[in-house]
C-alpha cells in the first residue's frame, strides 16, 4: 500500500475530483430560485426535485462510500455475517413506503424542514423536538467522519495517504484538501451541489460495480472458485478466538442477529436526517412513492459489491485492515487507469453523502436548537445564515474526529448512532400515524431506549476491543444474541405504550397538535399547500408560526 | 408495517370501509418481503448454486427484485384505490390532489 505512488490511477482519481469541484460550484446556478436566502432554497434545494433527480440525490446519500467500502470488509472479514445489509435495504423500501408520503405531505403544508420540526409541531414540546435533534446531530457526526475514513482508504491504496513516520499535515493533505473543497461548495450551493455531483457520482459506481462483476471473476476462474476458495478461507480458525472465522451461510446461532440487524438498521435508515433532508427536497408525494420503487436497483448493486469481499479472499489479498481490502481488489485486478476510475468513484462517493448530512445537521441545530432556544425571531436569511456555518462546524468536527482519533472510535460511534437514531421513531413515525402516544412518554421511552442501547453496546467486547465491540448483545428473555438498537427500541415503545396509559389517567396536558388529518395526505397542487416551484413563494415567513 | 388502511380520506361522509380487499392486498405486498427476509432459516444454505454463488446469496438478492416489484404492485394498487376514494367523495377543488 505504501510501496510508491501509483500515478496513472492518482491523475485519473485527480481529473473526476476536479470536475466534480467545477460542478459543486456551478450548481449554484442549477434551477436558481429568486429568494435564494431562504433555508428551503439552500438546505432543500427549493423542494424542486423530480423523480430521477430524488433517485440520484437519495441513492448517492444512502449508499455512502463508507457503505462500499464496510460492507465487501465485513464480508472479506467473516463471510455470511456481513451480508445482512442485503436484506437491510431490500426492507427500507416497503417500510418507508407507508410513512414516507405522509411526512412529506405534513412537512409541505406546514413548511418543516425536519424531523424535529414536525414532532414539535405535532407534540407540542420543544422538549421532544429537541430530543430528537440532539439525536439527528450526534448519530450524524461520526457519520460523516466515516465518509473521511473512505476517503483515506482509497487515498492510501493510490499511496498519497503517507508512511507511519511522515509528518501528520504532509500525510493528512490530501484529505484536507478534499474536505475543504467539500465544505466550499456545500457552503455556497446547498444541497443543489451534492444532487449534481450525485448523478457522477452513481454513475461511476455502477459503471465500476458492473465491470468488476465481471471481469474480475472470469480473471479469478468462476465464482465457483471464488466460493470454494473463500470457504476454505472462513473454515481455518482465526488467531485470536481459535473457532473459524467465519462461514458462507449463518448458522444457527447467528440467524437471529442476522434478521434483527437487518430489521433494526432497516427501521434506522430513515430515521436519520440526511435521508429525510433528501426525501423533502423532492417535489411531489408521488416522487416519493416512485422512488421506493426504483430505489432498490441500488440494493442490487450493493449485493453484487458485497460479492466482491469474497473475490478478494479468493485473489490472495491480505490487508491487516479490511477496509482496505477493496480498494487493494481494484488496485491488484484493473489496468491501473480503471483502478482510477473506481478510487475516483469511492471519493466521490463520499463528498455526496457527507455534504447532505452536514446541511441536514445544520439544519436541525438551526431550526430544532437555534430558532427554538437561541433565536425565535430569525428570519429566513438569518436561519440560512447560521445553517450555513453550522454546517461548516459541522465538517470541521468530524475531520477534527477522523484526525485526531482512532478510526474505531468513529467506526463506534457510527455503531451507537445507529442504535440511538432508532430511538426517534416512536415519536416521529408513531407521531405520522397517532397522536395517542403522550408526548412525556414518547420522551421518557427515547430516554429509556437511548440508556440501554448505550449501556448494552459498552458492554460488548470483541477479540480486539473490550467495550463497543460489536452491535448484537443477548436479548433479555429470549436469551438468543440480537441486534441491541432493536431490543432498545422494543424497549422504548413498552415504555412509551404503559406511559401513555399513566399520563391519560392522570389527565397530563397534552400540548397542542398544530396539524390535522387530511394534512397527511396534502399533495402538491392541493389548495393550501404551498407551491413548490422555485419561482414560488417557498421563501416566504413560515405561514405556521 | 401494515399500516396502510389508517391512510384514510379526510371527509368521514361518504367513505367506504377502511379495510377493503383491494387494502389487504396491498399490505400483502408489503409485508411479503419482511417474512421472507427475516426467516433466515428459510434461505440458509448453499443448494442450490446459480452459475456458482451460493443459495444464500443469489435468493437474497433475487428478493431485491422480487420485493421492488411487489412496492410497484402496491403502490399502482394504492393508486387505484386513492383515485376511487378520490371520485366518490366531493368533486370539489380537491378531487385528484390525493390521487396524483
Amino acid at each position: 500500500m505504501t510501496d510508491g505512488v501509483n500515478g496513472v490511477a492518482l491523475t485519473v482519481f485527480i481529473l473526476f475530483f476536479l470536475a466534480v469541484t467545477v460542478m459543486g460550484f456551478l450548481a449554484t446556478r442549477w434551477r436558481k430560485a429568486e429568494n435564494e436566502h431562504s433555508l428551503d432554497e439552500w438546505g432543500l434545494g427549493g423542494r424542486s426535485f423530480g423523480t430521477w433527480v430524488t433517485w440520484f440525490l437519495l441513492g448517492g446519500d444512502l449508499y455512502t462510500a463508507y457503505t462500499f467500502v464496510a460492507v465487501p470488509a465485513a464480508v472479506y472479514a467473516a463471510g455470511a455475517a456481513g451480508f445482512f445489509a442485503v436484506p437491510y435495504t431490500v426492507l427500507i423500501y416497503p417500510l418507508v413506503f407507508t410513512f414516507l408520503p405522509r411526512l412529506w405531505s405534513v412537512s409541505h403544508k406546514h413548511g418543516y424542514i425536519t424531523t424535529s420540526d414536525f414532532v414539535r409541531g405535532r407534540f407540542g414540546s420543544k422538549g421532544l423536538s429537541l430530543a430528537v435533534a440532539v439525536t439527528g446531530i450526534l448519530a450524524t457526526m461520526p457519520y460523516i467522519a466515516l465518509q473521511l475514513v473512505g476517503i483515506q482508504a482509497v487515498l492510501d491504496v493510490m499511496g498519497v495517504g503517507g508512511d507511519e513516520g511522515t509528518h501528520w499535515f504532509v500525510k493528512d493533505l490530501p484529505l484536507l484538501i478534499a474536505f475543504g473543497v467539500l465544505a466550499a461548495y456545500t457552503y455556497s450551493s446547498g444541497l443543489r451541489a451534492p444532487a449534481l455531483i450525485a448523478f457522477v457520482k452513481d454513475t461511476l459506481i455502477y459503471l465500476v460495480i458492473a465491470v468488476a462483476i465481471i471481469y474480475i471473476p472470469i480473471k479469478l476462474g468462476g465464482f465457483d472458485d471464488v466460493f470454494a476458495k473463500a470457504g476454505e478461507a472462513f473454515a481455518q480458525p482465526s488467531p485470536a478466538t481459535g473457532a473459524p472465522r467465519g462461514a458462507l451461510v449463518p448458522g444457527d446461532a447467528g440467524q437471529w442477529g442476522y434478521a434483527t440487524l437487518a430489521l433494526g438498521s432497516a427501521l434506522a435508515l430513515f430515521m436519520y436526517p440526511h435521508s429525510i433532508t433528501a426525501t423533502l427536497s423532492s417535489r411531489s408525494r408521488d416522487v416519493i412513492r416512485r422512488n421506493t420503487t426504483i430505489l432498490p436497483l441500488y440494493s442490487l448493486m450493493l449485493g453484487l459489491l458485497a460479492l466482491l469481499g469474497f473475490m478478494a479472499i479468493a485473489a490472495g489479498i491480505k490487508v491487516d485492515n479490511g477496509q482496505l481490502a477493496i480498494p487493494q481488489l481494484f488496485e491488484t485486478m484493473f489496468p491501473d487507469w480503471f483502478a482510477g476510475v473506481a478510487f475516483a468513484a469511492i471519493g466521490i462517493g463520499a463528498l455526496v453523502p457527507a455534504a447532505i448530512m452536514s446541511i441536514a445537521a445544520a439544519n436541525l441545530f438551526t431550526r430544532n436548537i437555534y430558532k427554538d432556544f437561541i433565536k425565535p425571531d430569525a428570519t429566513p436569511a438569518q436561519e440560512t445564515k447560521v445553517s450555513k456555518i453550522v454546517s461548516l462546524l459541522v465538517k470541521v468536527g468530524a475531520l477534527v474526529f477522523v484526525l485526531s482519533m482512532d478510526k474505531t472510535v468513529a467506526i463506534n460511534f457510527q455503531l451507537l448512532g445507529g442504535i440511538w437514531i432508532l430511538q426517534t421513531m416512536p415519536a416521529l413515525v408513531g407521531g405520522l400515524f397517532t397522536r395517542w402516544f403522550h408526548r412525556w412518554a414518547l420522551l421518557v421511552g427515547w430516554g429509556v431506549g437511548m440508556v440501554y442501547g448505550t449501556a448494552a453496546a459498552y458492554g460488548v467486547a470483541s477479540p480486539t476491543q473490550k467495550h463497543f465491540g460489536g452491535s448484537s448483545a443477548e436479548i433479555p428473555g429470549i436469551g438468543e444474541i440480537g441486534y441491541i438498537g432493536l431490543t432498545a427500541f422494543v424497549l422504548n415503545v413498552v415504555v412509551t405504550v404503559a406511559l401513555t396509559f399513566v399520563m391519560r389517567a392522570l389527565k397530563a396536558p397534552e400540548g397542542v397538535d398544530e396539524t390535522g388529518p387530511s394534512d397527511y395526505t396534502a399533495d402538491a397542487g392541493d389548495p393550501d399547500v404551498r407551491v413548490e416551484l422555485p419561482t414560488a413563494t417557498s421563501g416566504d415567513p413560515d405561514p405556521v408560526r | 408495517m401494515s399500516d396502510v388502511q389508517e391512510e384514510k380520506p379526510p371527509t368521514p361522509t361518504t367513505r367506504p370501509p377502511t379495510v377493503t380487499p383491494l387494502r389487504v392486498v396491498v399490505a400483502l405486498c408489503l409485508l411479503a418481503p419482511f417474512v421472507a427476509l427475516l426467516w433466515v432459516n428459510s434461505y440458509a444454505r448453499t443448494d442450490p448454486a446459480f452459475i456458482g454463488i451460493p443459495f444464500f446469496y443469489w435468493y437474497q438478492m433475487a428478493w431485491v427484485l422480487i420485493s421492488s416489484a411487489l412496492t410497484m404492485t402496491a403502490y399502482q394498487l394504492w393508486q387505484r384505490d386513492q383515485r376511487a376514494r378520490g371520485a366518490g367523495r366531493d368533486r370539489g377543488a380537491r378531487e385528484g390532489g390525493v390521487s396524483r
